[in-house]
């Protein structure tokens, strides 16, 4: 059997894997045409390559379906309960930075902090009749926060995209998604919490727990990480 | 593991002691509507139930207990006094590998009644130590009352939007300690709010507000105006005095045998006139169970029990663990929440207190 090593299959984050995989010798490439979800990996002796969407990454790795994958840390965390026992951080790569933050209309002058957000969510409540929304596709990284935190009186709807425009579609009151430059919330009036900093994710290789090694590909995974190390 | 014929007979023997003590048996279904829990505890449900959608109905529930639609079938048919037993499976998501049972039998024993609420305190809590007597030796007892913390807000010297953002958080312990740290002046108000008061001297919010951006969303240019004058009135109110906070520390703090903790309280009372009526309370509460016999020796009273968890009690809270134990959830867990039967009555409320035991774990326990 082979070491199954599961990476995303399209766009910058995939080159952005192979270039971090070709300066420690290991050479990732498709093949085929560019429908095909075909690979290859060199360098690496008894290992095999498939490239999946980032989003099911987690899942695969919690399936222990494939040995290792690259995906980023946030969807780790919001899509795997308990993570740390299912996955085994293997190495932050430095690329893919988000952060997962909560935004606000730029126009709320009077909320800045989260201190501020819990006492106006309790106005919104008693003036509207219902809980300030949060537009959010990370719904247990935002809620385990907000808990932690002591925020009330607030729900989270579900928004898979475009979550900077809930707010002028009035469908959310303010949102919870991820940044890496600011630039879409400052587009759509929105600003950032001075304190709502939720997850500062990147992308990262993982192994998983879940998936058994056989004695041929415990000896993959120790050449790998060799390279890794050197 | 017990079985489940096992745990369905316990159970069973559970409900017929709250039926010789006058219970009625109450039965609701185990898919529920989701949104009167929704809208009770908000987000953290989601944590704890499963909710699922129905095409028709909408959002829709596995029971994760029945206090609810007991209150609601109580007050539907109007607030005559009763009181009611039941049993059956209820449902806790668990969002991390726990070990605890994400299934299990629930039974429980709701009394309303509001000619007299130390006795029926007394009731609930001597039924159910009664049931556990023979557990008895491994047991930790522990009982409070929430409604001395809120007494005691209540009476701090400060202003009612002080008062009302403290009682919000009383479940909250960690936000409760930030807001009266922030309000005695321990902690300094965040510089935005700082430049925000100054910047609004000068200028009226709604031109702050514009240069800051456009009026997007439900919440408005008036709702900012509105919190910025709340904000304002915030900053000229006083700091609440030293000698307060400490005393809703020393209040937090206490855990004694209950005749030891009501010394302590009717000392507290002397500079904190506001939680007589509470001490009181908790004084006529003792006596009732002492008149039925309950040895409260074997009892701690920890006035910071039930804060975290218990978020529909509001008075009278206690819960019975096994000594040693702390992987076994709890056997018995209850109290008082005249609060919630207002909430759910629209404003016409009943007393009501109860309690629920876990007849699996009464079984691993005795073991």
């Amino acid at each position: 059997m082979t070491l199954k090593l599961g990476v995303p299959s399209k766009g910058r984050l995939m080159e952005k894997t192979f270039d971090w995989f070709a300066a420690r010798g290991i050479t990732l490439a498709r093949t085929g045409n560019d429908r095909e979800y075909a690979a290859t990996i060199d360098g690496l002796e008894g290992a095999e390559l498939v490239l999946l969407s980032a989003g099911e990454i987690p899942r695969e790795l919690a399936a222990g379906h494939i040995h290792l994958g690259v995906t980023g840390s946030d969807l780790i965390r919001e899509k795997i309960a308990s993570w740390e026992s299912i996955v085994e951080t293997l190495a932050p790569m430095g690329f893919g930075q988000a952060d997962l933050i909560l935004a606000v209309p730029a126009f709320w002058v009077d909320v800045d902090t989260l201190d501020d957000l819990d006492a106006t969510a309790a106005a919104f409540r008693a003036r509207h009749g219902f809980r300030l929304r949060i537009a959010t596709k990370y719904h247990r990284l935002v809620r385990e926060f907000l808990k932690s935190q002591g925020v009330a009186d607030y729900q989270l709807v579900d928004s898979q995209g475009a979550t900077e425009g809930v707010v002028k579609n009035e469908t959310a009151e303010m949102i919870a998604d991820i940044t890496s430059t600011g630039e879409t919330l400052r587009a759509n009036h929105l600003k950032i919490l001075s304190d709502g900093m939720i997850h500062r994710s990147q992308a990262t290789l993982f192994r998983s727990q879940k998936a058994t090694l056989s004695t041929d590909e415990k000896a993959t995974l120790a050449a790998l990480q060799n390279k890794l190390g050197g | 593991m017990t079985s489940s014929a096992a745990i369905r007979a316990e159970a069973d023997r559970l409900v017929a002691v709250f039926e010789t003590a006058g219970a009625q048996r109450f039965e609701t279904d185990i898919l529920q509507p989701a949104e009167t829990l929704l809208d009770l505890y908000g987000e953290d449900m989601r944590a704890r139930a499963y909710v699922t959608q129905d095409p028709l109905f909408g959002e829709q529930m596995l029971r994760p207990d029945f206090t609810v639609p007991v209150v609601q079938s109580h007050m539907a048919q109007g607030v005559t006094p009763a009181r009611y037993t039941y049993a059956g499976e209820v449902f806790r998501r668990q969002e991390d590998e726990t070990g605890r049972p994400r299934e299990y039998m629930q039974v429980g024993y709701e009394v309303f009644d509001g000619a007299d609420p130390a006795g029926a305190d007394a009731d609930v809590f001597a039924t159910v130590t009664g049931i556990l007597a023979p557990l008895q030796g491994k047991l930790r007892i522990s009982m409070a009352d929430i409604g001395l913390l809120l007494a005691a807000v209540d009476g701090l010297d400060t202003s009612q939007a002080r008062k009302s953002a403290l009682k919000r958080h009383i479940w909250r312990p960690s936000r409760f300690r930030a807001l009266l740290d922030r309000f005695s002046g321990k902690t300094p108000a965040p510089n935005s709010r700082r430049h925000l008061l100054q910047a609004a001297t000068a200028t009226p919010v709604a031109a702050l507000a514009a240069t800051a951006g456009p009026e997007i969303g439900l919440r408005s240019v008036a709702d900012i105006e509105t919190r910025v004058t709340a904000l304002a009135q915030d900053a000229a109110t006083p700091p609440i005095d030293s000698d307060q906070v400490a005393m809703i520390e020393d209040l937090l703090a206490i855990r004694e045998t209950p005749a030891d903790a009501l010394e302590r309280l009717r000392n507290l009372t002397v500079d904190l006139p506001a939680i007589e009526p509470a001490v009181t309370r908790i004084h006529d509460r003792l006596t009732a169970l002492e008149n039925r016999g309950v040895d409260l020796s074997r009892v701690t009273f920890d006035a910071g029990y039930g804060r975290t968890s218990m978020e529909y009690y509001d008075g009278f809270v206690f819960g019975i663990s096994v000594e040693g134990r702390p992987d076994l959830p709890p056997l018995s867990t209850g109290g008082r929440y005249d609060a919630l039967t207002r909430v759910l009555g629209r404003g016409h409320g009943i007393p009501a207190v109860g309690a629920v035991l876990r007849p699996a774990t009464m079984l691993e326990a005795a073991q």
